[in-house]
């Protein structure tokens, strides 16, 4: 089930390196197919659509028809909730940094 | 990593933020606001107990206004003078009710180097893809529940 309200089950099916490197790949260049997706993988084509099917559950990726194949994209609206986390940090740093700024260019 | 914002000077990644600013001030000068534990409470707003010295522990306490109950212990990793400082902390560990002490630490690095008209700065945290699920989850409800002026700056941040 994909689960708006809460980020449990988002970070849950992001906690895995196989899963995270799927995410990686999509990034870089999807759509791709299970075939592409496993290539160099030494991970099994089985073990890839579990995985993809995991991160479709929480929405972070989708599978649609292209011709006679199916292929995965990413979900990039699901995807920046999941940075969300890590860019509030990073808005601390901009934060401290422009005071430091502030401290050592008077 | 999975996830990189274009933006050209700063990347986000799930597991690392590095951050680069150019301080017109001199080196010298930067280094002792990162490395004199008073100035860099000044800056970062939190009273800390004593100096940093490599391999000791620091703690502190957040003089920012709302947060004066967030404690800090900062590890200090490496002094490399006027080049390199490190340490690694607990990050995001801001309720007061979670012993976080038992969590990996994520580590923190600035690195100083002279350029035109100033001191580049980079500031590198990394580890977060150790931090465990659940906080991170926690992390993202709380800024659900009144971080706006994070928010804030976060839209600045990503866009």
């Amino acid at each position: 089930m994909s689960s708006k309200g809460s980020a449990a089950p988002l970070f849950a099916a992001l906690g895995d390196a196989t899963r995270l490197r799927l995410l990686g790949r999509l990034s870089a260049g999807g759509p791709l197919s299970i075939t592409r997706l496993s290539e160099g993988t030494g991970v099994t084509r089985q073990a890839i659509t579990r995985h993809l099917h995991a991160l479709g559950r929480v929405g972070l990726v989708r599978h649609a028809r292209r011709g006679r194949e199916r292929v995965w994209d990413l979900n990039r609206e699901r995807l920046e909730r999941a940075k969300r986390y890590i860019d509030q940090i990073a808005a601390q740093w901009d934060d401290a940094a422009e005071r430091l700024r502030a401290f050592v260019e008077d | 990593m999975a996830v990189q914002t274009p933006a050209p000077e700063d990347t986000v990644s799930t597991d690392r933020i590095e951050k680069r600013v150019v301080l017109r001030a001199p080196r010298t000068r930067v280094w002792r606001a990162l490395t004199n534990a008073a100035e860099f409470g000044t800056w970062f707003r939190v009273k800390l107990d004593g100096a940093f010295i490599e391999g000791k522990a620091v703690r502190g306490r957040l003089s920012i206004p709302g947060y004066e109950h967030v404690t800090l212990e900062l590890l200090v990793e490496r002094i490399d003078p006027e080049r390199y400082f490190s340490y690694r902390w607990h990050p995001y560990a801001v309720d007061p009710a979670v012993d976080y002490s038992a969590e990996p630490t994520t580590l923190v690095e600035f690195t100083l180097e002279d350029t035109d008209g100033g001191t580049a700065l980079t500031i590198v945290e990394s580890g977060f893809d150790r931090i465990p699920l659940a906080r991170r989850a926690e992390a993202f409800r709380m800024n659900d529940n009144g971080w706006t002026g994070q928010i804030k700056q976060l839209a600045k941040y990503v866009e």
